[in-house]
């Protein structure tokens, strides 16, 4: 079946991957929730420019946000009800940090907004079926959400040698993509076919994991000469785009290098799926697959809108607050540990795992001992990035690539002294960021001070011109002017004086 | 760290049974000291005592002092070694994974150098002093009890005959020769040997390490042996004599004092290797390994720079 030659990356991890705890039940569709809270940026990007007002009606898959700039995406509403507030709202954010978000009190109806979908999408402009993703709000599914027009676009740039649709689902505990595949084949088949056209890739692989025998079952009848079904190694971080694309070609994706240049696409298989929809029948981006799985009577995936509160998808599985337990956004290894449970699900959430008291043992110095090194699938020293983290020496640490580190954690699950090195990159990258804005911020102040300067110079050397202009023009006329008044308070005088003296001469 | 101290348990137990109670009494001494200063270190760094201290590695540390001390070097000795190797080299370097030195070698090296004569006395296998006698002698009254503690080991004995001009096949008359190496320490050997597989196996420890180290030698003292078989020892002999099996798989596969790149850690384990063979061979002191780590730690730094491995994107 497989015609493509399977290579190995670096490093890596094989872990327990905790897939049937949540794999073996159909997908349910999770109830409306209370409410819908819609962050403005839900990707890479910019954020969106609201365009409701609190208290409008809105209906499903209407556009309540539009894009700004290039690499941003509008943001529809994903259920019908009124708009109830725009302001700041938790978000999942590994930091915490608090962000611009639409929230729509649901009214139950789910009415949607006048949609079409297309009959050929063959016969379609590949850009017009570019904008129609973008339209849709389609976004990666996978990690970082890249907006899958800006990487679609860039296919019709640069020649696209291969596009791969990403069923890898490295991480344990996680099987969303396992069952969207399993329940939902042809829509991926028929998503990719169009993701195909728009790019006009020349070849096209799914690459899956080894250990997903039932997603294999269920895409290969499907398959025709097109499209290549891959199957590759389940090792941990296989689903991560460089390292997958290293495994299915044999090279790196250089440093700071995008895999469209390398004539590469990658786009994950919800992506897909939601272009299937909004191409068929002009379905915006509303909801998605979520696993709900870790400590919790019922694991499952649900499928949810966007902007579902995560406690409402807990509690379906069963959960109940307990003290000590921790909710983690993601998988075991790169999610995030929320404080909130009232943060929304967004377009890249894909996991909600819910773990009994975490027993990260006591962090101890570092010993030197190498073995973040060898797992590290990037190729990087996390030893030394932790060290340059800790005395935040921002050079350093761009020389040693930070900035490639994809946060996959498998330094920190190896690390012998429970250090947790993810957090200390995360917070170092925080930190070179917030540096990097504010010397720009600074910069441009800089600029703008400098720019202001240079007015104020212009404009004193007019003032000063003029006036010299005026004293060059004026000095001889008020001289002239002066003596000419001179003169003539003497002459007045003289005359006075005459007077009087001719005065006392007549008396 | 606890399975560390469990694979030298064996050969703990076996070099007490050839050599006597002093083992045993040095280990607990040592044990007692380090974790004693340790503490008492901690506490003034306002370093939380227990997690740091219950991470073993204290322990290993003063296994390893004890069983490179001779078993009956008076208590002040050891107390000296384990002061300077946890204070000084550990600690006034900054602490666990800041120690340039492996805190147990530089401990003993700083002893022997202090304390020759008292470092350099060990009984003859299987003839040593009694319980109550050992505890005299490490109480210091050494000099009430030459016989039972004027033995001498093999690379000493190897050595001294080296230099009366005596052939190899002369000095291996000696009683202390056996059938490898030493007699009956050469089950020592063997016995570090085991646990050392046990860590591998275990995953404690990788087994390149060993594997580069006992190579090295190995392949150092063929040449020599099969140059001169009248004066050099045999590679079977090297590797089982002194401390070149406790040094294989417990002193030089310590991460914090080696090389942290996997290239960096097998040139330390080679050159540790050489040093080791050449002051053993032409040096004054009969067993040269304790020096060899010691130049190695001090040029890990160095090893960790020239063999910086390709960060991804460079190449
Ligand atoms: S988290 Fe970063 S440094 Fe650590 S193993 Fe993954 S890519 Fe390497
Ligand atoms: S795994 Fe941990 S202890 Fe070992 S070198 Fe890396 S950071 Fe240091």
């Amino acid at each position: 079946m497989s015609s493509t030659d399977i290579h190995s990356f670096h490093g890596g991890l094989k872990l327990e991957t905790y897939k049937s705890l949540s794999n073996n039940l159909s997908s349910l569709i999770s109830p409306l929730p209370d409410k819908i809270i819609l962050p403005l940026k839900q990707h890479i990007g910019h954020p969106a420019n609201p365009l409701v007002k609190i208290g409008e009606q809105v209906y499903k898959g209407q556009i309540i946000a539009e894009p700004d700039g290039y690499v941003s995406l509008p943001v529809h509403a994903t259920t019908s009800g009124k708009i109830r507030d725009i302001g700041l709202y938790s978000v999942p954010d590994p930091l915490g940090i608090k962000a611009p978000c639409i929230v729509i009190e649901p009214d139950g109806m789910d009415t949607w907004i006048d949609i079409r979908g297309v009959d050929n999408y063959l016969e379609m402009d590949p850009v017009t079926l570019q904008n129609r993703f973008r339209d849709a709000g389609i976004s990666g599914l996978g990690g970082a959400g890249f907006p899958a027009h800006v990487k679609l676009k860039e296919g019709t740039q640069t020649e696209v040698e291969l596009l791969i649709i990403n069923a890898v689902e490295c991480e344990p505990y996680i099987t969303c993509d396992d069952r969207l595949i399993r329940e939902k084949p042809d829509y991926i088949v028929a998503g990719t076919r169009m993701i195909l056209h728009a790019v006009q890739a020349r070849k096209c692989i799914i690459a899956i994991e080894e250990d997903m025998p039932d997603a294999v079952n269920a895409l290969l009848p499907l398959l025709d000469d097109d499209i290549e079904l891959v199957k590759v190694p389940t090792i941990y971080p296989q689903g991560s785009e460089k390292q997958l694309i290293k495994t299915l070609t044999g090279k790196a994706v250089p440093s700071g290098g995008l895999p469209i240049h390398m004539g590469i696409v990658m786009h994950n298989v919800g992506t897909a799926a939601a272009a299937y929809r909004a191409v068929s029948r002009g379905e915006p981006l509303v909801s998605r697959y979520i696993t709900v799985t870790g400590c919790i009577p019922s694991p499952r995936n649900l499928q949810v809108l966007i902007g579902t509160p995560v406690r409402h998808c807990a509690e379906q599985c069963g959960y109940s607050e307990k003290s000590g337990n921790s909710i983690i956004l993601g998988g075991p290894m790169m999610g995030t540990l929320v404080q909130n449970m009232h943060v929304p699900v967004i377009k890249t959430t894909h996991c909600i795992l819910i773990r009994n008291k975490l027993n990260q043992g006591t962090e101890m110095p570092c010993i030197r001992c190498g073995n973040c090194a060898e797992v590290c699938p990037v190729e990087l020293l996390p030893q030394q990035l932790y060290w340059f983290s800790r005395s935040s020496d921002h050079n350093k640490l761009k020389q040693h690539h930070l900035f490639e580190c994809i946060e996959c954690g498998c330094c920190s699950y190896v690390c012998p002294s429970n250090i947790p090195l993810v957090h200390y990159y995360r917070l170092a990258k925080n930190e070179i960021n917030q540096r990097d804005l504010s010397i720009t911020k600074a910069s441009e102040s800089r600029y703008r001070y400098l720019k202001h300067q240079e007015r104020l110079k212009h404009e004193k050397k007019k003032k000063k011109l003029s006036v010299e202009q005026l004293s060059i023009s004026g000095k001889p006329n008020e001289k002239k002017a002066y003596i000419h008044e001179a003169v003539r308070r003497g002459r007045a005088k003289r005359v006075k004086k005459q007077q009087v003296r001719k005065d006392q001469k007549d008396e | 760290m606890l399975q560390v101290s469990i694979a030298l348990v064996p050969g703990i137990l076996c070099y007490a049974w050839i050599m006597g109670w002093g083992v045993i009494l040095q280990c607990l001494l040592a044990i007692l000291f380090a974790t004693t200063l340790e503490s008492i270190v901690l506490l003034i760094r306002r370093i939380p005592v227990k997690a740091f201290l219950f991470d073993g590695s204290t322990v290993v540390t003063a296994l390893l002092f004890a069983i490179c001390l001779s078993p009956y070097a008076p208590w002040w000795a050891n107390l000296a070694g384990i002061a300077f190797g946890v204070v000084v080299i550990k600690h006034c370097y900054g602490g666990l994974g800041q120690n340039i030195f492996n805190p147990a070698i530089a401990g003993y090296v700083f002893t022997l150098l202090c304390f020759p004569m008292e470092l350099s006395i060990y009984p003859d296998p299987g003839n040593y002093p009694g319980f109550l006698d050992t505890i005299r002698i490490i109480n210091g009254n050494f000099p009430h009890y030459p016989d039972a503690i004027a033995g001498a080991t093999v690379l000493s004995t190897l050595k001294s005959g080296l230099h009366d001009m005596k052939m190899i096949s002369e000095i291996s008359q000696s009683p202390v020769f056996g059938v490898l190496a030493g007699r009956s320490t050469e089950w020592i050997a063997a016995l570090w040997f085991a646990g050392g597989i046990f860590l591998i196996v275990r995953k404690i420890i990788k087994w390149q390490v060993p594997v580069v180290f006992l190579g090295t030698m190995f392949l150092i003292s063929l040449v020599f042996y099969w140059f001169d078989s009248s004066h050099y020892p045999s590679p079977v002999f090297t590797l089982f004599a002194g401390g070149s099996m406790l040094a294989a798989f417990f002193i030089i596969t310590e991460p914090v004092s080696s090389s942290t790149t996997p290239a960096g850690r097998l040139l330390f384990a080679a050159g540790t290797a050489i040093f080791a063979y050449i002051i053993r061979t032409w040096g004054n002191y009969p067993d040269g390994i304790a020096f060899a780590v010691l130049i190695m730690n001090f040029s890990a730094p160095l090893l960790d720079r020239l063999t910086r491995p390709r960060v991804l994107g460079e190449r």
